[in-house]
């Protein structure tokens, strides 16, 4: 199972208290995680990425494995330590505002 | 008895105020979606219990939430708990889903407006600011979005289409945002004639339809405005609010930027009716209740200074439709207060005594239940309020 993390306003928005797990097929993207993400919990649909160009939407960053997997493509395989489950994919909102 | 529900939206979540109908004392129940900010919450005039909410943030876009319980519990409509997905997985509706329509049917819509330097400058969806109830159909709600663009729903707010004969009817690139961005804040449904609509833009002015939504006419003569190198133009006056007794269709008043304005022939001409106003910049416009020429304004210093004059927090009434107004100040502070009160942040109840309710960026909402003769505070702490709506209930 893929694990990711929520910010805090996004998991009240799906009605979740803690972190998600998600069943994701064929290879562990950027991409696949958050398409598996959004069938399950659809209210997050365009909270995450734009509902029409799919890309990320600018004060929200992808951290996994201590590294940032913000810019990179979505169709790039996210580290195996997160598709193996061991490590989560953690979504981040931007530091910016308050 | 009857009661009354105030919908306030602020900057860190909504809240809900009910009282009956003496409006003396007051539950208050929220933060409902805490943090987020709730740019408009208000209830369908035919159900009651039907409330639509627009909530928002720079980080996660637009939320369209629905209780229809009077703000009880809420959902994202379409996708209810313990029901998220339709067998195929995909979401029961596309509430958050405001998309501008492009398509060649309705005209292509043009696709740039005036940018703050006088470039063009492409239309972004970012969010909506108010949120329109139809008259007959709890089920049918209208949209007004940042950049300015009119989307109705007609499932309970599930799915979103574009009324795009707005943008499409062709001044959209002189339309230029205001301070507060591109937005279509304003939304009047005529009571007596379902085809014909009012809406708002700052910074582009009113504009009005009269066959539902498919084509659209600037209504804007007789506005002077100086910030445009042509202080008469057809396009480009920033129209704060716009209100409406709804006996009386055809009769409009304005708060524009400077100036507060009537129409007595929907919109076709305006005339000014500042009067002795002590400056008539100004976000809100209201009609009392039951006296179609009974109108309240709160003046606010200047375009550049965004609090009451002299730190006098002061509502002002005319009972003859503008020109002739008096100062409201009994309960009111009358020093030292530098609060803004926005566009969408005053409302009237329809009890006998019509009650007249207004937010600051304060976190004030003061109430009146005697059409502004007095006021009092319901809660002076919350965050800054965008916007109070009122709900009469049986």
């Amino acid at each position: 199972m893929i694990r990711v993390i929520l910010p805090g306003h996004l998991r009240a928005l799906a009605r979740v208290t803690a972190e998600v797990q998600l069943d994701v097929k064929g290879p562990v993207t950027q991409r696949s995680v958050l398409d598996a993400l959004e069938a399950q919990y659809p209210m997050l649909r365009g909270t995450i990425r734009d509902h029409v160009t799919q890309e990320r939407r600018p004060f929200l960053r992808f951290f996994a494995c201590e590294e940032d997997y913000s810019l990179e493509p979505p169709d790039t395989p996210l580290p195996d330590a997160v598709a193996s489950g061991k490590e989560p994919l953690l979504i981040i909102g931007a530091i910016a505002g308050g | 008895m009857s009661g009354v529900r105030v919908l306030v939206g602020t900057r860190k979540g909504a809240f809900v105020l009910t009282s009956d109908g003496k409006r003396e004392r007051w539950g208050v129940s929220g933060p409902h979606f805490a943090g987020w900010e709730m740019y408009h919450v208000k209830g369908s005039r035919v159900d009651p219990h039907r409330l639509y909410a627009s909530q928002c943030s720079g980080w996660f876009g637009q939320i369209i939430q629905r209780s229809d319980d009077g703000g009880k519990t809420w959902t994202q409509p379409g996708t209810p708990p313990g029901e998220r997905t339709t067998p195929e997985g995909m979401p029961k509706g596309e509430s958050n889903k405001f998309v501008y329509d492009t398509s060649a049917q309705t005209g292509k819509p043009l696709t740039t407006h005036q940018w703050y330097d006088g470039t063009q400058h492409p239309w972004e969806f970012k969010r909506v600011w108010h949120l329109e109830p139809s008259p007959t159909d709890p089920d049918t709600v209208y949209a007004g979005v940042e950049d300015a663009g009119l989307f109705r729903s007609t499932d309970g707010g599930q799915n979103w289409q574009e009324l795009a004969g707005l943008r499409g009817h062709g001044t959209g690139p002189k339309w230029q945002p205001g301070a507060g961005g591109l937005c279509l804040h304003t939304i009047i449904l005529d009571p007596k004639d379902p085809g014909r609509i009012y809406i708002a833009i700052s910074a582009a002015g009113a504009f009005r339809t009269d066959d539902a939504g498919k084509t659209w006419r600037p209504i804007n003569k007789g506005l002077h405005s100086q910030y445009i190198p042509d202080p008469n133009a057809e396009i480009g006056h920033c129209v704060h609010h716009v209100a409406m007794h709804s006996s009386r269709p055809n009769v409009l008043f304005m708060q524009k930027h400077w100036d507060v304005m009537r129409s007595d022939n929907a919109g076709d001409s305006w005339q000014e009716v500042s009067g002795n106003l002590p400056t008539d910049f100004g976000f809100v416009i209201d009609v009392h209740a039951h006296e179609p020429e009974t109108i309240y304004v709160v003046p606010i210093k200047s375009d550049g200074e965004h609090f009451p004059l002299d730190g006098k927090l002061r509502v002002y009434r005319s009972r003859t439709g503008g020109n002739e107004w008096e100062a409201l100040t009994k309960g009111l502070p009358q020093n030292d207060c530098y609060v803004n009160v926005l566009r969408d942040a005053m409302a009237v109840d329809s009890l006998d005594k019509c009650g007249v309710y207004f937010g600051t960026t304060g976190g004030q909402v003061y109430a009146s239940a005697n059409a502004g003769d007095s006021w009092t505070p319901i809660v002076r702490d919350l965050p800054a309020v965008l916007s109070v709506e009122v709900q009469t209930l049986p």
